[in-house]
């Protein structure tokens, strides 16, 4: 089931990939082939790679249970979150918070993990930064 | 022969204080990446170019470090999978077979020794083979013309499932997918907007490295956290390592399976579509094929120690030739090397051993003297190795992905690309549950450009006569192969698969 909803999927993808492509405004410079008809080949594979998944599906994989579906998600927003975070809060903060809460998510004890995500942005901060000399992002506090 | 002397003069180059030290930082880091489940030599490569990149390293040495990385990652995904039974990476998968048997009869330390041992006997002779075989295609590749490379690149992306590949459908999806990915931008050729819906950021095209970055070790984070097991403590404390020297009887045993093993995976390693853990696979088959006449493969034979390890690391090697020699890679790791070179600016392909001969040749000479530090670091200092697995998940993966953050960010300063990694990561989580290879669409955004650009090229040459892509008895060559390898898949996938199983099961 999973593989057809994905084929569905992929030839709705080929579509509208198809569809923007005829949409590329042509330019003035032209070459026999143009900007369109490569996007167009590779809708065509994509489609008719999609036809097969959903006239032939492989069994389903084993997809996790709602509560750890949730905690994927709430880890990929906590990376959103975090790359939002990083010109605003600096560096070793923003850090400090997005890996104590993985570290957490991914089994240790609360404060274990506080600890952890300390030492890693500290530890990121010190090498990367004060000896390797790679710019980061700087906060309110420079760091 | 003046294959020798460029390579004197690759010595040359790779021999300054610096670029040893990079090489030695290279091979321990590889090293552990290797070891540690989780990572491996795709990723661990993957999260170092950006930082090798915005640290400004020259070309040379970047090159040196990251190859260390990638031969070191080779040596060290055994390790794991003799002491715990899970291997450190893909190709490590066949030396759990014979590798934790060993351990668990005591043997350990012999066991890591003597894989040390066939890791370095396969990639230093795997190495003399890219130095010998690289020209030669080079020579070859002079000849190609633009529709020639367009027909490369699809027997490139048409060979890349392999021949155990379970669903080339898959294989074709994800290629398409990656190639549409990099057409995301301006168009090269006339200079027009595809796909950008108006958002700036997109005008430049989606950065290869955000990509791969996203893909490889992002995804890897929410794969761990799916599975909940970031509390794996590794156990290998009970385990005694004993003494790490093979007595000289076993190497004599065990000559024969590591010289085997080494032919069989370079030429794995070369062939389009085969790749380390193929290498490793087939050595492994024919040996127990060979010399498994009492039956002891499976419960701790030394040779099905040696085989393997020797076979993966051969692969590694001869990896090499076609992504040097043409700038096609056929494996997994090879294309993230490509993508480092390309990060550097630097196009592999037969122009890069006629421009930049001290790049290629510094490269391969690194290579050499990597090899002889991983083996020398690889029998003393193993016991420390070892430590670094008991660093359970929990604490390892966030540090992965904070490294990550760290690479890309320091690329462009751009959040815009932070976000498109973590959607990358989650895209590649849910394509690793489907089951499609992520390789093909890595592969896909990095030779995307290259591919339409010779396309067209092809077709101004010809006015627009589309014929032209087939009228050279070499494309025509090229093609011939991209649909047999295609299609071999489909017929004998499932007897290969059947016999991986079997193996599969043996243990």
């Amino acid at each position: 089931m999973s593989d057809r909803i994905f084929g569905v999927i992929g030839i709705l993808l080929s579509a509208f990939y198809a569809w923007q492509a005829t949409l590329i405004q042509e330019s003035f410079i032209q070459d026999p082939v143009g900007p369109k008809a490569f996007p167009v080949l590779i809708a065509i594979v994509l489609a008719a790679a999609s036809l097969v998944f959903v006239l032939k599906p492989d069994p389903a994989p084993q997809w996790p249970a709602a509560g750890r579906l949730f905690q994927i998600a709430v880890s990929a927003a906590l990376m959103i979150a975090y790359a939002l975070a990083l010109p605003e809060a600096g560096f070793v903060a923003s850090t400090a918070v997005a890996a104590a809460f993985l570290s957490w998510r991914l089994g240790a004890q609360p404060l274990a993990a506080i600890i952890a995500g300390v030492a890693i942005a500290v530890g990121i901060y010190v090498v990367f930064h004060l000896i390797l000399g790679l710019s980061l992002a700087r906060g309110p506090w420079g760091f | 022969m003046d294959v020798l002397s460029s390579l004197g003069d690759g010595f040359a180059v790779a021999f300054t204080l610096q670029n040893l030290l990079l090489a030695l930082l290279g091979c321990f880091l590889g090293t552990v990446m290797g070891a540690l489940p989780g990572l491996g030599p795709s990723n661990g490569v993957a999260i170092l170019i950006p930082l090798a990149f915005t640290l400004g390293l020259p070309a040379t040495p970047a090159l040196i470090l990251l190859t260390s990385v990638y031969y070191g990652a080779m040596y060290g995904g055994r390790i794991s999978s003799i002491l715990l039974n899970i291997p450190g990476d893909e190709p490590a998968m066949m030396t759990t077979l014979d590798g934790y048997p060993m351990a668990k009869k005591g043997m350990a330390g012999e066991a890591l020794a003597l894989s040390g041992i066939a890791s370095f006997v396969g990639s230093f002779f795997a190495t003399w083979g890219l130095v010998l075989l690289a020209p030669q295609l080079v020579k070859v590749a002079l000849l190609f013309g633009p529709a020639e490379y367009f027909a490369l690149f699809t027997l490139a992306f048409a060979t890349l499932g392999g021949i155990a590949s379970r669903n080339q459908a898959k294989a074709a999806y994800a290629a398409a997918l990656g190639l549409g990915i990099a057409t995301i931008g301006v168009d090269g050729q006339t200079g027009v907007p595809r796909f950008a819906f108006g958002e700036v950021h997109l005008y430049d095209g989606i950065d290869f490295l955000v990509a791969i970055v996203g893909l490889f070790a992002v995804s890897e984070v929410f794969v761990f956290l799916e599975q909940h097991h970031g509390n794996a403590d590794a156990d290998s404390s009970k385990m005694t390592i004993g003494r790490v020297t093979p007595p000289l009887s076993m190497l004599k045993k065990t000559a024969g399976a590591m010289s085997r093993s080494t032919v069989i995976g370079f030429i794995a390693g070369v062939l389009p579509g085969a790749g380390a853990s193929l290498g490793s696979f087939l050595a492994y088959s024919l040996e127990k094929k060979v010399s498994d006449k009492k039956g002891t493969f499976g419960q701790g034979d030394p040779r099905g120690v040696a085989a393997p390890e020797a076979g993966n690391n051969a692969a590694a090697g001869g990896a090499l030739v076609p992504m040097l020699a043409l700038g096609v890679p056929g494996s997994g790791t090879t294309a993230v090397l490509l993508a480092m070179l390309l990060a550097l600016n630097i196009t592999p392909g037969p122009l890069l051993f006629q421009q930049n001969p001290d790049v290629v040749w510094g490269l391969i000479a690194a290579l050499f003297i990597g090899n002889f530090m991983l083996l020398l670091m690889n029998i003393p200092m193993v016991s420390l190795f070892v430590r670094v697995l008991l660093i359970p998940p929990k604490y390892l993966m966030p540090a992965v992905a904070m490294i990550s953050f760290v690479g890309i960010y320091g690329i462009s300063g751009s959040t815009f690309d932070l976000m498109v990694m973590v959607g990358f990561g989650v895209l590649g989580w849910v394509l690793r549950k489907l089951d499609v290879p992520l390789v093909p669409i890595i592969l896909g955004v990095l030779l995307g450009d290259q591919m339409e650009k010779n396309l067209r090229r092809a077709m101004t040459i010809s006015d627009g006569d589309w014929t032209t892509l087939f009228a050279s008895p070499l494309s025509i060559a090229l093609w011939a192969f991209a649909i047999l390898g295609f299609i071999a898949p489909i017929v004998f996938g499932r007897f290969f698969r059947m016999k991986k199983r079997e193996e599969d099961v043996g243990d």
